[in-house]
């Protein structure tokens, strides 16, 4: 079984950002997506998690499969990281919360209310929540931005085992993360690319 | 959706603003409108029902952009709606939530304040009928009109906008309950017409809220 992305093109508002991606994931395999600011990681990301719409092409597989996390943390301030993560357990149908205490070194922020948590302790708490909601397909937008080297390389353990037990996932990332198996999908900026080349209807016409 | 419920219930207490300041709307205008229309206890009794409905409607909408914004802002609506929890159940969620920290409040308070505007004794007891059976309708209106404003910075005067004309029939047969019950005549036509647009709203106006928040996070 593997999970394929065949010609998928998506929109930003009425923008089209991407043009023609097509992919096939292995269980076991991460995907790496690189690209310049602005080259449509996220959206791309978003349409994966089903929040937005595909303009056209195929996703096959269901946004169901995916736990998706984004730039923002989804933190609550005003609960304890307990109470954050707990809540997180009841919406995907555990109370098992230990596993993701354990990935990121929790234990210690577990009663502190997170609003006074550093943005790499919260970070910490936001990651923590993919290994709860035991889908398949991890999609993370830039997983590692405030995490510091030790927390880095957590994360990336995290990863390695939700691979080694069968699961894939796609990462938006600008850092090397010495993951065990890896494919990059390079994303080029479309509108570059459109600018680049003359009309499609005039080209050729004029020379 | 109890853990949601629980969730947002926690956060509306602890972060405060959400009830505390519904009541003390209520509290403010009810005791301001008989300095206003002076003491004249047949006058006084002649708007109660009035000024009571309007005052909890309008202490109803005061909350209703953080309804969804919060979430927004800090990126849980997105994880929300990637989670196995469909759109249609959170939006019904939030509307309960909203509820329970705002109309019942109101609907608690009211019959006290009241005594302020000199309503009579029976007429208390169809007010606090009148605002349970209407005030879930208000809550869950707001919601629709929290979704369709989600994605927008100080979204709260649009809100207000898109919300009031639909609040109308509420307000119209609301204060037409307490007025008949203060008169001592029946007001079984207006509260089953209340219960009607509550039972309606209900039934129909999650499903909006839901395909207006997915338009909002495209």
């Amino acid at each position: 079984m593997s999970f394929t992305v065949t010609n998928l093109t998506c929109q930003r508002g009425s923008i089209p950002v991407l043009e023609g991606v097509s992919f096939s994931l292995q269980p076991g395999t991460a995907l790496v997506l690189r690209g310049p600011n602005g080259s449509g990681k996220t959206t791309l990301l978003r349409c994966l998690a089903g929040l937005t719409p595909p303009h056209a092409g195929e996703i096959g597989f269901d946004p169901d499969e995916i736990a998706y996390s984004g730039h923002s943390d989804g933190v609550k301030a005003q609960l304890s990281v307990e109470e954050n993560l707990v809540f997180w357990a009841a919406v995907y149908g555990t109370s098992d919360i230990a596993a993701a205490v354990d990935t990121f070194d929790l234990a210690p922020l577990l009663s502190r209310p997170a609003q006074f948590l550093s943005a790499g302790q919260r970070r910490r708490v936001s990651l923590s929540r993919m290994t709860l909601t035991n889908r398949p397909i991890w999609a993370l937008d830039e997983p590692t931005v405030s995490l510091d080297g030790e927390n880095t390389a957590r994360f990336a353990a995290a990863v390695n085992r939700h691979l080694d037990a069968g699961g894939a996932a796609i990462i938006a990332t600008h850092i090397e993360l010495g993951l065990s198996q890896v494919d990059t999908l390079e994303l080029a900026p479309l509108k570059a690319r459109l600018d680049h080349g003359i009309d499609p209807f005039l080209d050729g016409a004029l020379t | 959706m109890i853990a949601l419920l629980r969730r947002d219930l926690m956060l509306t207490i602890r972060a405060g603003g959400g009830f505390g300041l519904a009541l003390a709307f209520f509290l403010i205008l009810v005791t301001l409108v008989p300095f206003g229309v002076g003491p004249n206890s047949d006058n006084l009794a002649l708007i109660a029902p009035g000024i009571l409905w309007i005052g909890a409607l309008l202490a109803c909408l005061l909350s209703l952009d953080r309804i969804f914004q919060l979430d927004f802002e800090d990126g849980s609506l997105d994880l929300l709606a990637t989670s196995p929890m469909p759109l249609e159940a959170v939006a019904s969620v939030k509307a309960a939530s909203h509820w329970l920290t705002t109309g019942v409040p109101l609907s608690v308070a009211a019959p006290l304040l009241g005594v302020l505007l000199s309503q009579p004794l029976e007429a208390a007891f169809w007010l606090t009928c009148s605002l349970i059976l209407g005030t879930p309708a208000l809550s869950v209106i707001g919601t629709f009109g929290a979704a369709l404003t989600v994605g927008l910075k100080r979204g709260g005067l649009l809100i207000s906008l898109l919300v009031l004309p639909l609040y109308i029939p509420t307000l119209i047969f609301g204060a037409e309950v307490v007025r008949r019950g203060a008169d001592g005549l029946s007001p079984a036509t207006p509260l089953l017409m209340l219960a009607a647009i509550t039972a309606g709203a209900i039934a129909m106006l999650p499903f909006a809220s839901a395909a207006a928040l997915r338009t909002a996070l495209k």
